[in-house]
């Protein structure tokens, strides 16, 4: 008994010590045992937390790749056989890093989904969303600069046709194209500034970019499915009447999803690495060839969408030709998020009290993206063309009419305090 | 900042002036970076003219494998007399018929794209995307066109392009496929990538 009283004593001797030149307690206290967390999370709040966690599994099976890795067009492809083959247990470390490329979609674009339902880029998390919006591009580039690494030939030609994107850039876009590869056609001189951006320079930014995130997001405090304001409603000591603490109640909640998530994360990674093609495609297989295309060439899943939209402008336009229209689609599609916090002016955040419309549009979003991904994993048709066209309509519409439908609409009354939690 | 005093004054000249100085430094420090982008001289000698043996070519046929020039595959086709016929005829369906918007050397602009008749050569690189576009030489229904009169197509996007590497309208593609300064130095040799009339021994 006593032995454990002096123990006690110890550690909050040392406590005091440590806090006496750098603020512990006051840190955790602010970010975590008295940090207000909204009563009423439900499911769709765990997936900021899981992003987290896959950025770490990305960041260290990332670093273990980088010691079997040899970033040259020679070495590159043989390199990435010897992990799989001959490293022990190189081929789960590799295959963790590529389920985790596709993981980290997954959790982001319901993420993104939760934020678009509950109105969580709405004043005052505007710059919230903002950063969110960096990240994700972020991501999708360290995502493209990644996939070229094994040097198969899906990578090699995904990237060919990614760079020769540029070139559409009126005027400029040859040279650009050429500058960014550093050679005439893509190499391994390409390759190797590729690796040096995906290992180094991108992840880098991505961490300082997840830290203002949730700096930013810890200044205003979550937003909740009811789109209500916790902080308006506070007990005399300035405790928010609808808050709880973050640590215990929401740390041991998201443990759990944690832990759910790398059951679900573990079975894709043993039994599914290559998702039938999805995850890894089938002509990666094969060493990168530059006088050979792919029968048919798509993307990884999380970028099918918009490669879906860049090839559905089939037509030229005010004197400009299909290739740079596509271009600007594919741009616009991925970037008009960024304006949703001026694009919703509806008076009331959650979609569970805006009207009709609004609940109408993001289902038809949401179907257009499914469609639109779907579209992308296949080879061109005269019917796909026709449908990705719609599709990306639809995708349109629901950012740019909404300043007209949410104002339109009929909203139902917002309550005094949030509904449901315990 | 307080005006009135002229040692906040005198600051703030400072904070201008060293900002201007900085912005100009950064803007210089960021040219060696920008420019180690740019291609090496390995890549760039790696560009040099290739050489061309045509001998074994076939009418109807392109010369396989495809010769490499700077990394992409030149398309060297032997097109049939009725190939060259159909070049020859209006064809609506195409984008850039007389290739006034696509690229080709000036002894290249004409309707079969070629110097010789007969003998096209291309970049075998599609214009929307770089993909390769695969030859079908015949002209008989293809799965991608029931009237299909022979050329080739990419099969990334589906452009389809005539014998003379002329792409078909509305489709991703915006022009007809690139052709590289070549020149022939006698019936059986040809250059990729010099067409100065000087042939090295």
């Amino acid at each position: 008994m006593s032995e454990s009283l002096e123990n006690r004593g110890f550690v909050a001797r040392s406590m005091t010590w440590i806090n006496e030149r750098f603020p512990w307690t006051p840190t955790m206290e602010k970010h975590a045992s008295k940090y207000y967390a909204p009563k009423n999370f439900n499911v769709w709040y765990v997936f900021g937390v899981l992003a987290f966690v896959v950025l770490i599994i990305q960041l260290v099976t990332g670093l273990f790749l980088t010691m079997n890795y040899v970033p040259t067009a020679e070495g590159a492809f043989g390199s990435i056989e010897y992990a799989m083959h001959e490293v022990d247990l190189g081929w789960l470390i590799r295959y963790a890093h590529s389920t985790g490329a596709s993981a980290f979609f997954v959790v982001i674009y319901l993420h993104m989904f939760r934020g678009f339902a509950y109105g969580s880029y709405r004043k005052p998390r505007e710059l919230i969303w903002l950063i969110g919006m960096g990240i994700y591009l972020v991501l999708m580039a360290e995502g493209f600069f990644g996939y070229l690494l094994p040097w198969g030939n899906m990578s090699y030609w995904g990237a060919q046709v990614i760079v020769s994107l540029v070139g559409a850039v009126p005027i400029v876009g040859a040279n650009l194209a050429e500058w960014v590869r550093g050679d005439f056609v893509l190499s391994g001189i390409t390759l190797n500034r590729f690796f040096a951006l995906h290992v180094f320079a991108l992840p880098g930014v991505l961490v300082v970019l997840v830290f203002v995130h949730m700096v930013a997001l810890h200044h205003v405090g979550s937003n909740n499915p009811d789109g209500i304001e916790i902080k308006d409603k506070k007990d005399e000591k300035g405790v928010p009447l609808d808050g709880i603490p973050f640590h215990p109640y929401y740390t041991v909640h998201d443990f759990f999803a944690v832990m759910v998530f790398l059951i679900l994360f573990c079975a894709v990674m043993f039994f599914a690495p290559e998702m039938f093609g999805y995850f890894i495609e089938k002509p990666n297989f094969e060493i990168a060839n530059p006088i050979a295309t792919p029968d048919h060439i798509a993307p990884v899943w999380y970028y099918t969408p918009f490669y879906a939209m860049l090839r559905a402008v089939t037509f030229p336009l005010f004197g400009l030709d299909a290739k740079f229209w596509g271009l600007v689609v594919m741009a616009g599609a991925i970037l008009i998020p960024v304006a949703l916090p001026w694009l919703d002016k509806s008076p009331v955040k959650s979609i569970r009290y805006k009207g009709r419309i609004s609940k109408f549009m993001l289902g038809m979003l949401v179907v257009s993206f499914i469609v639109l991904g779907y579209l992308g994993t296949i080879p061109p048709s005269g019917f796909g063309t026709a449908t990705a066209q719609i599709a990306t309509l639809v995708y349109f519409s629901y950012f740019l009419l909404m300043p007209w439908y949410t104002q339109r609409e009929k909203t139902k009354p917002v309550p005094e305090r949030v509904t449901g939690g315990h | 900042m307080d005006d009135t005093n002229p040692s906040s004054v005198t600051r703030r000249y400072l904070l201008i002036a060293t900002s201007a100085v900085t912005t100009v430094g950064a803007a210089g420090a960021a040219i060696p970076f920008a420019r180690s982008w740019t291609p090496s001289e390995k890549a760039k000698a790696l560009g040099a003219p290739i050489e061309v043996d045509i001998t074994k070519l076939q009418p109807g046929e392109i010369l396989k494998p495809a010769p490499e020039w700077r990394g992409r595959g030149i398309i060297v086709v032997y097109r049939t007399p009725e190939a060259i016929k159909r070049l020859e005829e209006e064809n609506r369906k195409l984008a850039d018929p007389m290739s006034k918007r696509s690229e080709q050397p000036t002894y290249a602009k004409n309707p079969t794209r070629s110097i010789r008749p007969e003998i096209g050569v291309y970049l075998s690189q599609c214009t929307h995307l770089g993909c390769v576009p695969k030859y079908y030489g015949e002209a008989k229904p293809e799965q991608f066109d029931a009237r299909w009169k022979g050329g080739f197509f990419c099969p990334c996007h589906g452009s389809k392009f005539d014998l003379a590497g002329r792409v078909e309208k509305n489709l991703p593609a915006p022009l007809n496929l690139e052709v590289p300064v070549h020149q022939f130095e006698n019936e059986a040799i040809l250059h990729v990538g010099i067409d100065t009339g000087e042939f090295d021994e």
